[in-house]
């Protein structure tokens, strides 16, 4: 029983965190059909800024709890900076391109990102772990868990509750759902598609960065980081349905109890068990679990 | 109009011949040079804890080379490779073994290479060592771990050399020092990452324990986590409810560095006692942070092993690389700087050999090949795998922190002669391992 719960804590956390890296992903999909390769930059840029800032705070004298904001903070500048940049600067020149060349395009610049995310920070590893010490550890069924890993669920659903009514009971969100069932329609209605691709790339920016920024504290942030979180987030899009935020939830879910599981089971086929459940469901349902059948048009 | 297309005509005209001149030119004076590429990581995951600490480490070296600056043994040397300057090419070793296998063609046929001293992967070893061989060019790998290089990928290797032991001679001493300073243990288990590295590692330490401490019981749940994953939330979960109280683990860079912060808030290190291979690489940079009461290894006498080694080669070493980069060297900085000090003993060596003038490939691998020459901080001797892989002393200890100095310190340590822990000479390291280790002078 102590093992079950244990795999279900873990199972929970490490969910969480594929939640927080893919959801970014899926958003920007969801409404604009591309694949952005540079959300990988976005959760390294988060990452960096995060342990910057939370560097500096805790340098004076400001109450410890403070901390965190920095993390928000990282995320934000992060986000609305090379949201706005990307998207004004180099995406909306490609919109009427194929999407083969949108997804180039983003992986150049991700590729370029990383090189100017080294000129800035450089290769030296960067700390950020005051928030987690701060926070402390707790039992739960006679196993030491440390609290800040656990706050990544409570994270993870004010993000998944806070994209469902914002897009459900919102006019933005309405506006939001009109665009993504059917982009010429909507503008052919009078909704400005410009700005709602912007705010909509900019709100997936701020998700990828906060992923890195909230990260941060847990890990060495250090080059290379943003590699490894696009793979995971392919592989969560991919399960769940690309552009469907309920198909991002179950998709992380599904990888991160399976792969709890797996740990503490049968820990050689880990690696294994993320991509056997993306293939089984790619055989099984090629679209994804959530992704709605595509009507073709004419 | 016609003026100005004159004009062009002229420029175009002598940029063309002013870079056919300084193309002619470059042979002649590449020719009073050794032109020599140090592949190392510079960029990505592998760059903190091993390249760029490597890339410190060459510099310092070669930069003394060149000005004959070196202290003894070397400062009777003279400057330079058998007194021609050193010209290094630091490159990039990121991207994976198709790339750097076209860059090192590319160094080789087009721009004139002299010799390699680099690569930290042991995949990229792996890669470059038959293309090397193919193209006849010297090349030195002063880190890559894995044994394969030369037990399964080239059994008679002329142009590639190894200048530090290999990943057996870190199972073997890690067993030893277990069994020596733990003999009651109830059993261990391992997290070590799933790629090659991680593999033989853990490979090695369970086979030379099963050979010292038959038996002591492993866990049949031993963790494998994915390169560069840096989330071991369940890992850290399993490993606590084992009931093995000895964890070993070949993690590092950025995964050791997550894995410990992750480790600490959950009391991990308290719980167990943990054993990493390689860990001096973050020593340094965590601090306090670092897990106090872990034992640790560098396969050999690099790092913070060698902090208190006092010779005037190690001691000038260290101040210089502190003064230079404002820490101390890690373990990739001595490997790195112990691969241009073999190619400095093997040039001088030759060109003795060879009445004082400047010696030829052959003459220089030769030199080289059997030979023993002054490391930075130990004596290395290139005795296995026909003269080309080398063995040195190993240590391990146990981390702590120095209150006083303020600084970490290594305890406890147990040195290992390289007749100890490294496989002898024509023997496979598996094979050796699982034959009971036969013929080790410990």
């Amino acid at each position: 029983m102590q093992e079950l719960i244990v795999i279900l804590v873990d199972g929970l956390v490490f969910s969480s965190y594929l939640f927080m890296v893919s959801v970014g992903l899926t958003v920007i999909f969801g409404v604009m059909k591309i694949l952005n390769v540079t959300h990988g930059a976005f959760y390294a840029f988060g990452a960096y800024m995060s342990a910057t800032l939370i560097g500096a705070y805790y340098n004076t004298d400001l109450p410890e709890f403070g901390g965190f904001l920095a993390i928000f903070a990282a995320a934000i500048i992060v986000g609305v900076f090379f949201g706005i940049v990307l998207e004004r600067g180099l995406l909306r020149f490609l919109y009427h391109r194929d999407e083969h060349i949108i997804v180039l395009a983003t992986f150049a610049m991700f590729l370029v990102l990383e090189d100017v995310l080294l000129m800035i920070w450089g290769t030296d590893p960067y700390y950020a772990y005051e928030p987690m010490a701060l926070l402390g550890a707790v039992d739960i069924v006679e196993l030491t868990f440390d609290v800040y890993s656990l706050t990544l669920i409570g994270l993870a659903v004010i993000v998944a509750l806070g994209l469902w009514l914002g897009l459900t009971k919102t006019k933005w969100g309405k506006l939001l759902l009109a665009v993504i069932f059917d982009r010429e329609i909507s503008q052919a209605m009078g909704i400005n598609v410009t700005v709602v691709f912007t705010v909509t790339f900019v709100v997936g920016s701020i998700m990828g960065a906060l992923g890195g920024a909230y990260i941060a504290p847990t890990i060495s942030v250090s080059p290379g980081i943003g590699v490894e979180v696009i793979i995971l987030s392919f592989a969560v899009v991919v399960i769940g349905g690309m552009g469907s935020i309920p198909g991002a939830i179950i998709g992380a879910l599904l990888v991160g109890i399976s792969r709890a599981a797996a740990v503490h089971k049968f820990p050689e086929i880990e690696l294994f068990v993320i991509y056997a459940i993306m293939a089984l469901v790619l055989a099984i349902r090629p679209e994804g679990l959530f992704a709605p059948a595509q009507a073709r048009k004419i | 109009m016609k003026m100005l297309k004159n004009s062009s005509r002229a420029t175009l005209l002598a940029t063309g011949l002013a870079a056919a001149m300084g193309a002619t030119a470059m042979p002649a004076s590449a020719a009073e040079m050794v032109v020599m590429a140090v592949p190392t990581f510079l960029t990505g995951a592998g760059a903190p804890a091993f390249g760029v600490p490597a890339r410190n480490g060459a510099e310092v070296i070669i930069e003394a080379i060149n000005k004959g600056t070196l202290p003894a043994p070397y400062d009777k040397s003279g400057k330079g490779l058998a007194g021609r300057q050193i010209k290094a090419v630091i490159y990039d070793e990121s991207g994976g073994g198709v790339k750097q296998v076209a860059e090192f063609r590319n160094k080789v046929q087009k721009q004139g290479v002299d010799l390699f001293v680099g690569y930290i992967s042991s995949g990229t070893c792996a890669a470059i060592t038959p293309v090397a061989e193919e193209l006849k060019m010297l090349t030195i790998f002063p880190i890559c771990g894995t044994p394969r290089i030369f037990e399964e990928i080239n059994k008679t290797p002329k142009y590639v050399f190894r200048t530090m032991g290999h990943a057996t001679a870190d199972g073997v001493a890690e067993a030893l020092y277990v069994k020596a300073n733990m003999p009651d243990v109830k059993g261990y288990t391992g997290i070590n990452q799933n790629y090659a590295w991680g593999q033989d590692s853990w490979r090695d330490f369970d086979l030379a324990m099963k050979q010292l401490m038959p038996s002591v019981p492993v866990s049949d749940k031993t963790q494998w986590p994915k390169i560069f994953s840096g989330q071991y939330g369940a890992e850290i979960s399993a490993l606590m409810l084992s009931k093995e109280p000895l964890v070993h683990s070949s993690l590092w860079g950025g995964d050791l560095e997550a894995f410990i912060f992750q480790g600490s808030a959950r009391g991990l290190f308290r719980k167990k006692q943990l054993l990493f291979s390689v860990a001096d690489t973050s020593v340094y940079r965590l601090g306090k942070k670092a897990p106090a009461g872990a034992i640790l290894g560098a396969r050999g006498p690099y790092g913070i092993f060698a902090a208190n080694i006092d010779t005037p080669l190690n001691n000038w070493f260290r101040k210089v690389y502190q003064d230079r980069y404002s820490v101390p060297p890690v373990g990739g900085s001595y490997q790195a700087a112990q691969g241009v000090l073999a190619a400095k003993f093997a040039y001088d060596k030759a060109a003795a050999a060879n009445g004082g003038k400047f010696p030829s490939k052959d003459q220089v691998i030769a030199a080289l090949e059997g030979s023993t020459f002054q490391g930075i901080a130990a004596p290395v001797h290139m005795n296995r795998s026909n003269g080309h892989q080398a063995a040195t002393k190993h240590m391990i200890g146990v981390l702590e922190w120095d209150k006083e100095a303020g600084g970490p310190i290594m305890t406890k340590v147990t040195e290992f002669g390289p007749d100890c822990v490294m496989p002898p000479p024509g023997v496979n390291g598996t094979e050796w391992l699982k034959g009971g280790m036969k013929g080790a002078k410990c």
